[in-house]
């Protein structure tokens, strides 16, 4: 309640305009996903971390299957005590969210019986089961690279008759699509089988340090939790690794700035056996590390850098030249480790009695177990995973379009997914009857229409919240999640009454307060033009930027929170970072000057 | 110089001579100072006038003990007795002659502190402070036994200033106190700092645990221009930083708009009340390598005692980076140590059980 007795609110969402170009913007996402006239009485807020741009029609799903797949294991699963799932609405191309709260005491108690049960085996066995799901894993994304796209012959192959398979080759556009998500709805559950839990663990330490120490920034427990080796930074290690290689077989002279794989490639062949052994190494490296999102995995545009050797190759020549002049590229982890241990120490000893430090011995211990997969089932779920499945999903586009009904590949991302089987068995009755494909006419206006929509959606600066202010915000997977706490509301609030357009709130996640020029990168390719000193104002940051950091002043992201990558990077480069603000991309030129203040997670646009 | 510290106890010891087992021979804020001398904290050069001196002083002034008699039978809530009582005695106190020796004695440890000898006239600012040797700390924040004279300049002022940290013991507020806690007078005394004057150009206060929550993980400096006197007597709004005292990361920093600074009297001795240029008003007092070596040196002086402290520092106007931070006071934190409250948390049979508690909004704590 405010001052005056009324409720305070963000805008309603029924309240919000439409953005103007873009009318029948509906006609892309599921009616599930549509504001209702009730939900002007809920409270919703942008989920700019994972979502910072309009959905295409097909990208939808990469927020439909996940939100599946989390509710599934909070809410029915290991039926966590307070909370159960997320419910998300799309509007103007973005994703809304909100949390389902349990309340009643006694509904508390009847589910914390059954999750401790549930939960306990998994923390009891999480050493197993987590080398267990990386074989279940990985056999996933072999079953999803196994995945063949119907190639439609004019006559069937003879094995169909000869070993009496009695399936035509077009029953398998239906089998083998649903295939495809199928495995991904697979992976997702995946996904959340032991996030919530792993976060869980995460946040009894955050709040015991709250507690113990009430001025500590979040960035310093994050310190303490993160472990130093881990498999995101494995790729970035690769390059490195192939950048010495090159220095060592003598062929690190291909590798100039603005070099093209292509050339680069025939270049080495006429190397004779020096190009071919680095090749070789390549090969090696590629298998699985360069299958690395150029975002986090939840655009289709998000390509791998086996997709697009562009971004390694952008990277590469950089490690060359801090070689040649002779800099280290190692991760210091020898001297990470002894600071981590330090800082864990030194916290420990400023506590009060014995038994707080056995407390925060377990806590601690317990956030060092979650870790490793908290940490490396990005690679596994958000990189590797997603990235082959849209490929799987381009290369259906491609047979689309083979069989007239597209005119590119990538169209297919402007169909939902259920728009997609009813493409394809276009396609297959065509072929089966003899006849001809009738969707050129009926998607190409479609798809020429919804990219002219998302286009325009680029435009409209989301609110950052929906709905009614909430009296508190307790539930665990919005704080756990995206940081949201009833100050977040509050700083968000104050920017709207405010109108503060010059100032953009993010995560602190990297201490320092540093003044510089912005270098606005939407894509990794284009990590060339960064200037030394330059702040790198960026949409995500994975470890295809590991390059820049060893050149940048300052980070700051629209995606990301305290334990993201390039949180986890900026402190260990002792950068200030400020990430997750959601718009920063597009609200910061290049060469305008700022402020970015890591500690409180504040970014000033002093121009 | 006379030196009879075989039969006779010590008048007068520099700073490296005293630690803080001193304290009854020189009070709590020598003590101190020495203790940090020697642990090799730079504070600005000083000494103190034992309380054998103010023993020596007060038995020529009242040989028959009638002041401590007197007090004595005042009544613990007789406002009015207590207030004349009081005045007749710091007036006696401030207007007595020291025994010559005595004031010799003061003369020429003043003289020593001196960082020029020319021209003949010079005089070295000091601070004269009173060094309470009351172990009580709500006794010693009593406001008559805190008494600070800046910026005293030549001997007989010294010697005039010393009179009144004395006399101090005698404020009304003192006096009512011992009664009505039925201290003793006998074997009341003070210790008198005078300590070189250090000409700052910012000074302030720090915790080694934040006056807010009483985290201990973090330092928290307050800043301001000018000498500390303008902080510690609430005139200004200090700059506040919040510094981690683990990873030394700046967890928070507010730079406020600060209008008075006090300033050594252009005229020659004492402190003007000044109004802040207005470019400075708004301006950081403290980069951040400044800050850092406060930090660093906040945390020697805790870790030296084994306790919070509040720390008075100041950092001169005409010395190098290297050289120009001082600590010019530090003693135990008293507002969080009393009020510790109950462990954070406390072990469980399984670490996992700590999740149980928090996801359920703590209805599994048992």
């Amino acid at each position: 309640m405010g001052a005056d007795g009324k409720t305070r609110s963000f805008t309603l969402p029924s309240q919000l305009a439409e953005v103007p170009g873009t009318a029948g913007w509906q006609s892309m996402y599921p009616y599930y996903t549509r504001f209702q006239p009730e939900d002007d009485r809920r409270f919703w807020f942008y989920n700019a971390m994972h979502f910072p741009e309009p959905m295409p029609a097909f990208d939808a799903i990469t927020a439909e299957i996940p939100y599946e797949a989390l509710g599934a294991f909070t809410t029915r699963v290991f039926v966590f005590p307070t909370t159960m799932g997320i419910e998300h609405r799309i509007v103007n191309g973005r994703i809304y969210i909100t949390a389902n709260p349990v309340t009643d005491p006694a509904e508390i108690q009847r589910r914390l019986a059954i999750f401790q049960e549930r939960a306990g085996y998994y923390y009891e066995n999480w050493n197993r089961l987590f080398s267990e799901w990386k074989v279940r894993m990985e056999n996933l994304i072999h079953e999803l690279e196994a995945v063949k796209v119907p190639k439609l012959p004019e006559f069937d192959e003879a094995d169909v008759v000869m070993k009496a398979k009695g399936l035509g080759q077009n029953h398998y556009i239906r089998e083998n699509f649903h295939r495809v998500t199928e495995l991904f709805s697979k992976m997702w559950h995946h996904h959340f089988e032991m996030l919530m839990l792993g976060y869980g663990a995460y946040m009894v330490f955050f709040d015991f340090c709250k507690k113990a120490f009430p001025e500590t920034a979040d960035q310093t427990v994050a310190r303490m939790v993160a472990g130093i080796e881990v498999l995101m930074f494995r790729p970035d290690d690769e390059l490195k690794r192939l950048a010495k290689l090159a220095i060592e077989y003598g062929v690190d002279d291909l590798f100039t700035a603005d070099c093209d794989a292509k050339k680069v490639f025939a270049d080495l062949h006429s190397r004779g056996e020096a190009g071919e052994r680095w090749l070789a190494e390549l090969d090696k490296s590629r298998e699985p590390w360069f299958h690395m999102s150029t975002g986090d995995g939840f655009y289709h545009h998000h390509l791998s850098w086996n997709d697009d050797l562009s971004v390694p190759f952008a990277a590469l020549p950089q490690y060359v030249e801090q070689l040649r002049r002779g800099e280290s590229l190692e991760r210091p982890t020898g001297r990470l480790k002894e600071e981590r241990g330090r800082i864990i120490a030194d916290y420990r000893e400023l506590l009060r009695s014995e038994e707080e430090r056995q407390a925060f011995d377990q806590m601690l211990g317990l956030c060092h177990l979650v870790f490793p997969f908290v940490e490396n089932h990005k690679f596994y779920c958000e990189h590797w995973f997603t990235t082959l499945f849209f490929k799987k999903v381009r290369e259906f586009g491609a047979l689309l379009v083979s069989n007239g009904v597209l005119a590119d590949a990538d169209d297919v991302f402007h169909l939902q997914y259920v728009e997609i089987e009813s493409a394809l068995a276009d396609v297959s009755l065509a072929w089966a009857g003899g006849g001809k494909t009738l969707g050129a006419a009926h998607w190409r206006p479609i798809v020429d229409k919804r990219k002219r929509i998302i286009e325009k959606l680029k435009e409209w600066n989301p609110p950052p919240a929906l709905g009614p202010i909430p009296p508190a915000i307790n539930d665990p997977a919005l704080q756990m999640l995206w940081g949201i706490t009833s100050e977040t509301l509050e700083s968000w609030s104050a920017t709207v009454e405010a109108g503060h357009e010059k100032e953009i709130v993010g995560f602190a996640a990297s201490p320092g307060v540093v003044e510089g020029i912005a270098r606005v990168l939407r894509n990794v390719n284009d990590i060339g033009q960064i200037r030394e000193g330059e702040i790198l104002v960026c949409p995500v940051t994975a470890p295809s930027w590991g390059p820049v950091f060893g050149k940048i002043k300052a980070a700051v992201s629209d995606i990301g929170g305290t334990m993201s990558h390039a949180a986890i990077v900026a402190r260990e480069y002792g950068l200030p970072a400020v990430v997750g603000t959601g718009q920063a991309t597009q609200r910061i030129k290049t060469g305008q000057r700022l402020r970015v203040d890591g500690n409180r997670g504040i970014v000033l646009i002093l121009d | 110089m006379k030196e009879d510290g075989l039969t006779h106890p010590k008048l007068i010891s520099r700073f490296g001579e005293i630690g803080i087992n001193d304290r009854p021979a020189v009070g709590g804020k020598g003590a101190s100072l020495g203790e940090l001398a020697r642990a090799g904290i730079r504070v600005p050069s000083g000494c103190v006038v034992t309380t054998a001196v103010f023993e020596r002083f007060l038995a020529a002034l009242d040989p028959q003990g009638s002041i401590r008699s007197e007090i004595e039978q005042l009544a613990e809530d007789d406002l009015p007795a207590c207030t004349r009582v009081g005045a007749e005695v710091r007036a006696r106190i401030e207007s007595a002659t020291l025994p010559e020796d005595l004031q010799e004695t003061i003369a020429t440890y003043y003289e020593a502190l001196h960082t020029r000898t020319r021209p003949v006239e010079y005089t070295e600012p000091v601070a004269i402070r009173s060094s309470a040797t009351s172990e009580d700390s709500a006794a010693a924040s009593f406001a008559g036994l805190q008494a600070t004279y800046l910026w005293v300049r030549g001997e007989d002022s010294v010697i005039e200033h010393v009179r009144k940290c004395w006399a101090s013991l005698y404020a009304v507020e003192s006096v009512m106190y011992r009664r009505r806690l039925k201290l003793p007078e006998h074997g009341l005394a003070m210790g008198v700092v005078i300590q070189r004057m250090i000409d700052s150009r910012c000074s302030g206060v720090m915790f080694t645990r934040s006056p807010n929550t009483g985290d201990r993980s973090v330092v928290v400096v307050e800043a301001s221009w000018g000498l500390g006197s303008a902080i510690v007597s609430g005139e200004v709004t200090p700059d506040k930083y919040v510094v981690g005292k683990i990873t030394g990361e700046i967890v928070n920093r507010t730079v406020s708009t600060k209008t008075r600074m006090h300033c050594p009297n252009p005229a020659g001795a004492g402190v003007v009340d000044e109004e802040i240029p207005a470019e400075l008003q708004n301006t950081a007092c403290l980069n951040d390598n400044e800050l850092h070596a406060l930090v660093d040196i906040a945390k020697r002086v805790e870790r030296h005692y084994g306790c919070p402290q509040d720390i008075e520092w100041a950092i001169a106007r005409d010395l190098p980076a290297a050289e120009n931070v001082f600590l010019l006071q530090s003693r135990p934190e008293t507002v969080w140590a009393g009020k510790e409250t109950g462990p954070v948390a406390a072990p469980k049979s399984k670490p996992f059980e700590h999740v149980f508690s928090l996801l359920s909004g703590g209805a599994a704590k048992k």
